[in-house]
C-alpha cells in the first residue's frame, strides 16, 4: 500500500486526481439517476407552474428566509399526516426553484397551509403574530402591506424560469403583468387568468387594500395556494408507478 | 537561505497584473452600479467598486514606491497574520449575531423591532451561519493552510502577491454575501444563500486559492506531501465542485440580484443536501483535520500516532462522506433508494471519523501530562473529544427511527453546535493560540491564565448549549407525536413552542459564554501582539514531523516578514 501511496504523496496532480475521483463517485451514483428514473416524480393531476402573483409572493417568502423556521414537507408519519394533511409528494415541488422543504420547524409546517386560515387572519398574523398567537416566536412583518409590490419585470422572471425548465407558455409570459394584476382583483375579468392557469385559480384581493398591490397581497396569495394543487381524489398512492 | 534583511528580494511582477485586474473589476462594478435593475444589486456593485478602487490605489502606491518585494528565502507570513486577525474579527461578529438570534427566539417581544425587517430572524440567521462557517472558519483555514503548506514544503507561498488577492477577495465575498442577506438577497438554500454574482466572485477567488496551494506544493523541497496537505487539497478541490454544481443558476437579468436555480424540487433537494452535508464534511471537518495533523504534533512535540491510519481514514472519509447527504431528507419525497444509500453511508462514516480522532488523540501518547499544564493542548484534545462525540451522534441521527423523532427539532441544532463550537471552534482556537506567538515572534501568549479562562468558560457554554438543545429537541419531538387515550393528537404545535422557553434562555446564555471566551481570546491576542518582540527566533523553530512518523528537526527558513 505504501508503495502506491508513496507515489500519490510525491505527485500533487496524481493526488488531486485521486481525490477528485474518490469524491465524485458517491454524488454521481446518488444524484444522476434522479434525472432519469421515471417514477422519481409521481404522476398526479393538478400541479401547475405558479401564477405571476403567487410567484412574486413566493419570492418574498424566500427573501424573508421563511424556510429557516417553516418546513414544506409533510412526512408520511401518522401524527404529521393528521396534523398537516396528506404527506407531501415530489410532484408538488417539481416547479419549485428553489425547493423550500426546510430543515427545521421553529414554526409549523406550511406545505398545506392554503385555505386553512382566512386572508384577514394571515394579514394580521404577518403584521403582528403575537396579537393572534401569544406564544409565537415569529418576527413581525409590518411593512409588507405598506410596500408596493415591485412587478414590472415579472415577465422576465417567468422567462428565466422557463429557461430552467418550468413549462411557462409564451402566452403566460406575455400576459404575466396583466395576470398578476387580475388575480388580486375580484372585479377583474377572470377569463384570461383561468384560461392560462386553470379554473381553480383563486382571484380576490388578498391583502385587504383594493387600491394597490402590495407585498402582502402577493405573499398571502402564495400562502393560500400552498398544498392545494394536487387532486387527491384521482391520486392512487398505492399504484406501482407511485411507489418509490 | 541566509538572508536576514527583509528589504532584499525581487520586485513583485504580479502587482501590475493585479492592478490591471482591479481596474477592470472597478469598471465592471461601475457599469453594474450605473445600470442596476434593483437597489441591492446596485449596493453590491458600489461595494465592489470601492473595494477595487481601494485595491488599485494601494497597488499603485506600492508599485510607485517599489515596496512589493518578493524574497524566496522568507516565508510569506504577512497574509497569515492578516488571516488570524480576520478570523477573530469575523468570529466575534458571527457569534454576536448568533447570540442575538438566540435572544429573538427566547424573547420575541423584546428582540424584534417592528418595521425593521432587516433585523428579523429570517434575514440574520444566514448572517450568523455564514459568518461563523465561511468567515470565521474560512479565514482560519486560509491562515492555517498558508502556514502549514509553507512549513511542510519548505517553500514560500506560490504566486507572488496572489495570496493577498485570495485573502482580500475572500473578505469581499463575505461582505457581499452578508450585505445581501440583510437586504433580502438570498437563493433560499441553507449555507448556499449568496446570489449568483457573489457565487461567481467566490469561484474566481477559490481558483486563485487552488493555484496558490498547488503552486506551493510544486515548489516544495520535501519529496513527500505532508498528510495535512492532503486534507487541505481535498477541501479546496471538493468545495470547488460542490459550490459550482449547487449554485448553477439563471439570473433574471445580468443587472439584477435575483436568479433561479438550475434544478428544482426533488432533484434540487438532493443536490442541495449533497452540498450542505459536504459543507460539513469538506469545509468543517476535512481541513480542520489538517489543522489537527499539523498543530497537535507540533504543540505536543510528538510524532503522528499512525501513518497507516492516516492513509486509511483519509481515503475512507473522502469517499464515504460524499454519500451521506440524503440523511437530511429521510421520510421526505426523495425516493426511498436514495434515502437508504444515505443512511448506510452515514453509519459507515462513523469509522473513518473515529479513525481521525484516534490518530489525533494517540499522538499525545507519552505527552498526556501536557493536558494539565498546557491549556492549548487541552483545547485541541477537547476538540477531538467533541469531534468524536458529534461524529457518533451524526450516524445515530441518520438512523430512520431516530430521525423520525429528531428531524425538524432542536436536536439537530444541538448536534451541529457540538460539532461547530466543540470541534471546529476549539481546534481553531488551539491553532490560533499556537500561531500568534510564532507569527509575531513572541516567546508565548501574553497570558496562559486567560487561555485557561477561555477554555473553561467556552466548555461550560458548549455544554449548556447542547444539553438545552437535547432537552428541547426531544421534548418537541415527543410532544408532536403524542396521542391522547382517545386517539387524538395531544398537543397543538404552539404548545411545543412555549414548552421550550427555558431551554431557549439557557441556550442563549451558553452562546453568550462561548462569545465571552472569544472576547477574552481577542484581548489576549491583542496584548501578545503588543508585547516586546523576541530578538532570536530559536524558540519558534518548527519541528517538522515527517510522514513516516519520525519527529525530525528540520532546517527551516527564518520565519521573517516579507
Amino acid at each position: 500500500m505504501s508503495g502506491f501511496h508513496g507515489r500519490l504523496e510525491r505527485h500533487s496532480m496524481l493526488l488531486l486526481i485521486a481525490i477528485a475521483v474518490a469524491v465524485s463517485i458517491g454524488g454521481l451514483i446518488e444524484i444522476a439517476p434522479l434525472f432519469f428514473i421515471e417514477n422519481t416524480i409521481e404522476k398526479v393531476h393538478g400541479v401547475r407552474p405558479y401564477t405571476p402573483l403567487e410567484l412574486a409572493g413566493r419570492n418574498i417568502y424566500v427573501r424573508e428566509g421563511c424556510y429557516l423556521c417553516h418546513s414544506q414537507m409533510i412526512r408520511p408519519l401518522r401524527d404529521e399526516v393528521e396534523r398537516y394533511g396528506h404527506y407531501s409528494l415530489a410532484a408538488e415541488s417539481m416547479y419549485d426553484h428553489p425547493f423550500q422543504w426546510g430543515s427545521k420547524r421553529i414554526g409549523p409546517d406550511l406545505a398545506r397551509v392554503g385555505g386553512k386560515y382566512s386572508d384577514a387572519w394571515h394579514v394580521q398574523h404577518l403584521k403582528d403574530p403575537r396579537s393572534l398567537v401569544p406564544e409565537s416566536l415569529m418576527p413581525p412583518y409590518r411593512s409588507l402591506s405598506e410596500t408596493a409590490l415591485s412587478y414590472d419585470d415579472i415577465a422576465d422572471h417567468l422567462a428565466a424560469l422557463k429557461k430552467v425548465g418550468v413549462p411557462y407558455t409564451a402566452d403566460q409570459i406575455a400576459n404575466a403583468k396583466a395576470d398578476l394584476q387580475a388575480q388580486d382583483d375580484q372585479t377583474a375579468s377572470p377569463t384570461g387568468l383561468r384560461k392560462r392557469y386553470g379554473d381553480k385559480v383563486i382571484q380576490r384581493n388578498y391583502g385587504g387594500d383594493p387600491d394597490r398591490i402590495t407585498e402582502m397581497d402577493a405573499l398571502v396569495a402564495y400562502l393560500q395556494m400552498l398544498g392545494g394543487l394536487v387532486d387527491f381524489n384521482t391520486y392512487k398512492a398505492d399504484a406501482p408507478a407511485n411507489r418509490r | 537561505m541566509t538572508a536576514i534583511d527583509s528589504r532584499t528580494g525581487e520586485t513583485s511582477g504580479a502587482a501590475k497584473w493585479l492592478l490591471i485586474f482591479a481596474g477592470v473589476g472597478a469598471l465592471v462594478a461601475l457599469l453594474g452600479a450605473a445600470f442596476a435593475h434593483d437597489t441591492p444589486f446596485q449596493t453590491a456593485c458600489f461595494i465592489g467598486l470601492s473595494a477595487f478602487i481601494l485595491g488599485a490605489a494601494i497597488l499603485t502606491i506600492g508599485i510607485a514606491n517599489n515596496s512589493f518585494r518578493i524574497d524566496q528565502t522568507y516565508y510569506q507570513d504577512g497574509v497569515i497574520r492578516a488571516g488570524v486577525i480576520a478570523s477573530l474579527f469575523w468570529g466575534v461578529v458571527g457569534m454576536l449575531v448568533g447570540v442575538v438570534i438566540a435572544s429573538q427566539l427566547a424573547w420575541p417581544s423584546l428582540f424584534y423591532i417592528p418595521g425593521q425587517e432587516w433585523l428579523n430572524f429570517g434575514r440574520i440567521r444566514p448572517v450568523h451561519t455564514s459568518a461563523v462557517i465561511f468567515a470565521f472558519g474560512g479565514n482560519v483555514l486560509l491562515a492555517t493552510s498558508f502556514y502549514v503548506v509553507q512549513r511542510t514544503c519548505k517553500a514560500r507561498l506560490f504566486g507572488d502577491m496572489l495570496p493577498w488577492f485570495v485573502f482580500w477577495g475572500y473578505q469581499l465575498f463575505i461582505v457581499l454575501a452578508a450585505t445581501g442577506y440583510v437586504t433580502g438577497v438570498t437563493q433560499g438554500k441553507e449555507y448556499a444563500e449568496p446570489e449568483w454574482y457573489t457565487d461567481l466572485w467566490l469561484t474566481i477567488v477559490w481558483v486563485a486559492y487552488l493555484i496558490v496551494f498547488l503552486g506551493t506544493l510544486w515548489k516544495r523541497k520535501e519529496p513527500h506531501i505532508y498528510v495535512a496537505n492532503w486534507f487541505f487539497l481535498a477541501f479546496i478541490v471538493t468545495i470547488a465542485v460542490l459550490h459550482i454544481t449547487n449554485n448553477l443558476a439563471m439570473p433574471v437579468s445580468l443587472l439584477g440580484s435575483k436568479s433561479y436555480g438550475a434544478f428544482a424540487g426533488v432533484q434540487e433537494s438532493l443536490i442541495q443536501w449533497w452540498y450542505g452535508h459536504n459543507a460539513v464534511g469538506f469545509f468543517l471537518t476535512v481541513p480542520f483535520l489538517a489543522i489537527m495533523y499539523y498543530f497537535i504534533p507540533k504543540r505536543a512535540e510528538r510524532p503522528i500516532y499512525s501513518y497507516q491510519l492516516s492513509i486509511i481514514h483519509f481515503w475512507a472519509l473522502s469517499f464515504i462522506y460524499i454519500w451521506a447527504g440524503p440523511h437530511h431528507l429521510l421520510y421526505t419525497a426523495l425516493p426511498q433508494w436514495a434515502q437508504t444509500l444515505g443512511v448506510t453511508f452515514s453509519i459507515m462514516l462513523w469509522m473513518p471519523s473515529w479513525g481521525g480522532m484516534i490518530n489525533g488523540l494517540m499522538t499525545l501518547s507519552g505527552a498526556w501530562d501536557k493536558l494539565r499544564t498546557d491549556p492549548v493542548i487541552r483545547m485541541m484534545v477537547m476538540a477531538l473529544a467533541f469531534y468524536g462525540m458529534s461524529t457518533f451522534e451524526g450516524p445515530v441521527l441518520a438512523i430512520r427511527e431516530v430521525n423520525a423523532l429528531s428531524h425538524y427539532t432542536d436536536w439537530t441544532i444541538g448536534h451541529v453546535h457540538s460539532g461547530a463550537l466543540g470541534w471546529v471552534g476549539f481546534i481553531s482556537f488551539g491553532a490560533l493560540y499556537c500561531m500568534v506567538p510564532w507569527l509575531w515572534k513572541k516567546k508565548a501568549m501574553y497570558s496562559n491564565a486567560l487561555i485557561e479562562w477561555h477554555f473553561w468558560i467556552a466548555t461550560i457554554g458548549i455544554l449548556l448549549y447542547i444539553v438545552s438543545m437535547w432537552v428541547s429537541g426531544i421534548t418537541e419531538g415527543l410532544m408532536w407525536r403524542e396521542y391522547t387515550r382517545q386517539g387524538f393528537l395531544a398537543h397543538t404545535f404552539v404548545e411545543s413552542v412555549s414548552a421550550k422557553h427555558i431551554e431557549y434562555v439557557v441556550r442563549m446564555f451558553g452562546g453568550l459564554l462561548y462569545l465571552s471566551g472569544v472576547l477574552i481570546m481577542v484581548f489576549n491576542v491583542w496584548k501578545t501582539i503588543r508585547s516586546p518582540q523576541l530578538s532570536i527566533t530559536t524558540s519558534t523553530t518548527p519541528t517538522i514531523i515527517s510522514p513516516t512518523g519520525n519527529a525530525a528537526t528540520a532546517t527551516v527558513l527564518p520565519a521573517a516578514t516579507a
